[in-house]
């Protein structure tokens, strides 16, 4: 007696993949082989001239000093994001996961941020901070720190971290709060009669049973720190001081869409693509491992 | 923002469009990039000009700020949906007229069209910008201006400065006494960062941005701004950075507030600053013309404009052209360009309305708006203050602004920093050379 059910038809189970495989297709491998195919162009921004001109617009992208300079800050400003992020994220989700009495009340506060557009972000903090208009700027200025962030390119990265970790720590809380309820109590009482104290039970207990939380949020976060802090670097520094938050999407931006460079664009996209691929599966190869599902 | 008297014009058009529908209206999109008070001088424009005739009907629309507006328009270009007439900023002048065949030049259009139309009537100082070497204008100016230095008066009082500056010289006294003077954190600045410190600073001394007129003459250009004069310039800039005597503003006009708001008092900045000077300034303030070094022969020459132009789109039916025509002789007529600088604080384009506000005794009451003007026909343009063609002239700015701010920020000098800006520029400039060849 046969207890799986077989269907016999091959057609239907195509016919049922078809509407994601058109949408993969049409969203996402199509642009992305576009991208490639213009990366060995070099046109003219309105589309008149064009030729193909193979690997000359990468090996002129790897001939500027600037473009390794924009991976650079593309690291100094992902890690710092990524890391400041999701371990503040992750202290405010354990706070708030107490038996407070304000508890629902402050969980909607935090999660408020995540609601603002990256571009107003952006703006808030560059209003707070703006040398000259800023509130925060002038306590600054009279205790005698030179707050510049127009001139000087580490205070200028700092800014556009804070705003984009201040974003970020919305998302990240959201579903490490989901992930720290979702931890049986019985685990923790029994850590607890065992002895351990509060210390002792978040990192042997908790934050091993969080590990496949803190897997995606690092993905999506990593993700995030590449392509959607765009709108905040451009609404705050717009890649300035000296191109001290030229980040490489920032990059992709500046040279294709200002600068109609479109091969030059288009090749560091394609870079950017390979490199963010390439992060992804070294996350799922080592970093998974670790993970207890 | 639609203003409720244009859309009852509109509603009223189309009311009698309807009413009649034996006549059939052409319809002229024009995309344009103005915000506020200007916004409503494009609207009113279109409005009057469709209650003129009714052949034609011009539809304004805002895009976004000036490069978006300009990669709008390129985006439908090659969607096949362009625009009849597109508002382009002074830089992407090269990237508008190399692209032949997108663009229908403004001089082919009047003739085609059979439009009366004299290049002479309009401004050299304005139109040679938008010409060919031939003087053959590509695109219609829409609107000018340029740089000059707004100065506060209640502080110069206050920091006992008899004269307004005029030199270099004067101006780095001048901010000395007024930091003393309690403008701690800003003496004198300036907005568009290169604007100021290269493209007009190199106009008004006669010395040239680029070979080949600036670009005008030809694509194959090359960058010149790390001469001995340019050098001495910025290195002076870094030293007064670092007490703040001058203070950076960055690239575009966003802390054009720092002069409104008495921050700083001496600032340079577009003539088109002045509605919104009007509208915050709470102190006497004036505009002069830009500060130049006595030493340099020949200083001060003419500065250059800045601003946009109308674009007129290549592809569209000869109908459609005709009407296009009909509105660029439309804005050219004496009166209303007279009222519309006059009102916007933007140049007047044609020779004929710059002498009407002069005999009208507009200037008398209401220097300022003469400052750039002046400037501008100060002296018969050279090859070095005829205007600037540099391709990718966008991101150019951006490399140089870069250079200029990590030399401001002490981290290396003024020939290091231009010496910088002119070789990367030069890279770029061959890369557009080769796509557009």
């Amino acid at each position: 007696m046969e207890k799986t059910a077989v269907f016999k038809g091959k057609f239907l189970p195509y016919l049922l993949l078809v509407p994601q495989l058109v949408i993969t297709l049409v969203f996402f491998y199509w642009p992305a082989s576009q991208a490639v195919w213009q990366s060995f162009l070099r046109e003219d921004a309105f589309g008149l001239n064009s030729e193909f001109i193979g690997l000359e617009n990468y090996q002129a992208l790897l001939a500027q000093p600037e473009y390794y300079k924009s991976m650079v800050t593309t690291l100094v400003f992902s890690s710092l994001v990524a890391a400041l992020s999701l371990s503040i994220a992750l202290l405010f989700a354990t706070q708030a996961d107490k038996n407070l009495k304000a508890a629902p009340t402050f969980k909607v506060m935090m999660i408020w941020p995540y609601a603002v557009a990256p571009a107003v972000a952006g703006v808030l903090w560059l209003f707070i901070f703006h040398p000259s208009l800023g509130t925060m700027a002038r306590p600054l200025r009279l205790m005698g720190f030179n707050w510049n962030p127009m001139l000087n390119g580490n205070h200028a990265m700092a800014l556009v971290v804070m705003a984009a970790v201040w974003k970020q720590i919305a998302y990240n809380f959201l579903f490490f709060l989901a992930g720290l309820q979702a931890i049986p109590r019985s685990v923790l009482e029994a850590g607890a009669i065992d002895g351990a104290g509060p210390y002792r039970r978040f990192w042997t207990i908790t934050f091993p049973l969080l590990s496949p939380t803190t897997f995606f949020l690092l993905v999506v976060n990593v993700v995030y720190v590449f392509f959607d802090t765009f709108g905040i670097i451009d609404a705050v520094t717009g890649g300035g001081p000296a191109g001290a938050t030229t980040t490489m999407v920032y990059k992709v931006y500046a040279d294709g869409r200002l600068g109609g460079d479109l091969g030059g664009s288009a090749a560091q996209s394609v870079i950017l693509m390979v490199i963010v691929i390439a992060l992804t599966a070294i996350q799922f190869r080592y970093v998974e491992r670790k993970v207890q599902y | 923002m639609i203003r409720p008297q244009f859309a009852l014009a509109t509603l009223f058009a189309s009311t009698l469009a309807l009413a009649s529908p034996a006549h059939a209206v052409t319809e002229i999109q024009w995309w344009h990039a103005m915000t506020g008070g200007n916004n409503d001088i494009v609207n009113k424009l279109a409005a009057d000009f469709n209650a003129s005739q009714s052949d034609y009907k011009v539809i304004p629309t805002f895009k976004g700020s000036y490069p978006d507006t300009m990669n709008a328009g390129i985006a439908a270009f090659r969607a096949g949906t362009a625009p009849h007439i597109l508002q382009v900023f002074e830089v992407g002048t090269a990237t508008m007229m190399s692209a032949k065949g997108a663009v229908k030049p403004v001089y082919q259009l009047m003739k085609d069209a059979g439009e009366p139309f004299d290049p002479n009537n309009y401004l050299p100082a304005i139109t040679g910008y938008y010409s060919t070497s031939k003087g053959e204008m590509l695109s219609f100016p829409f609107n000018s201006s340029s740089m000059v230095m707004w100065v506060n008066l209640d502080a110069l009082k206050k920091a006992n400065i008899a004269e307004i500056p005029r030199t270099w010289p004067e101006v780095f006294e001048g901010a000395k006494k007024l930091k003393a003077a309690g403008y701690a954190t800003c003496g004198f600045s300036n907005a568009w960062a290169t604007w100021a410190n290269i493209e007009q600073f190199s106009a008004w001394h006669n010395v040239p941005i680029g070979t080949k007129a600036n670009g005008l003459d030809g694509f194959d250009t090359e960058l010149k701004f790390n001469s001995p004069l340019h050098v001495k310039h910025l290195q002076t800039l870094i030293e007064l950075q670092k007490d703040k005597t001058y203070d950076y503003s960055g690239r575009a006009n966003a802390s054009e507030s720092r002069f409104g708001s008495g921050e700083c008092p001496l600032f340079m900045t577009s003539s088109g600053y002045y509605a919104t000077a009007k509208g915050t300034a709470k102190f006497a303030f004036t505009s002069v013309p830009m500060p130049y070094y006595p030493d340099v022969t020949g200083a001060p020459q003419n500065s250059i404009i800045g601003g946009a132009s109308l674009w007129v789109m290549g592809g569209k039916k000869p109908d459609d052209y005709k009407g296009i025509a009909k509105f660029f002789s439309f804005l050219s007529d004496t009166d209303r360009q007279a009222k519309l600088h006059q009102e916007s604080g933007y140049l007047p384009i044609t020779k004929a309305a710059y002498e009407k506000t002069k005999t009208d005794g507009f200037y008398d009451k209401n220097p300022i708006l003469q400052t750039p003007l002046k400037e501008l026909t100060n002296k018969e343009p050279t090859e070095n203050s005829r205007g600037l063609r540099f391709g990718n002239m966008v991101q150019l700015r951006d490399i140089w602004s870069e250079e200029i701010e990590s030399a401001l920020g002490g981290q290396q000098t003024a020939q290091q920093a231009l010496d910088t800006a002119v070789s990367r520029g030069n890279a770029m400039l061959r890369t557009f050379e080769k796509t557009v060849r």
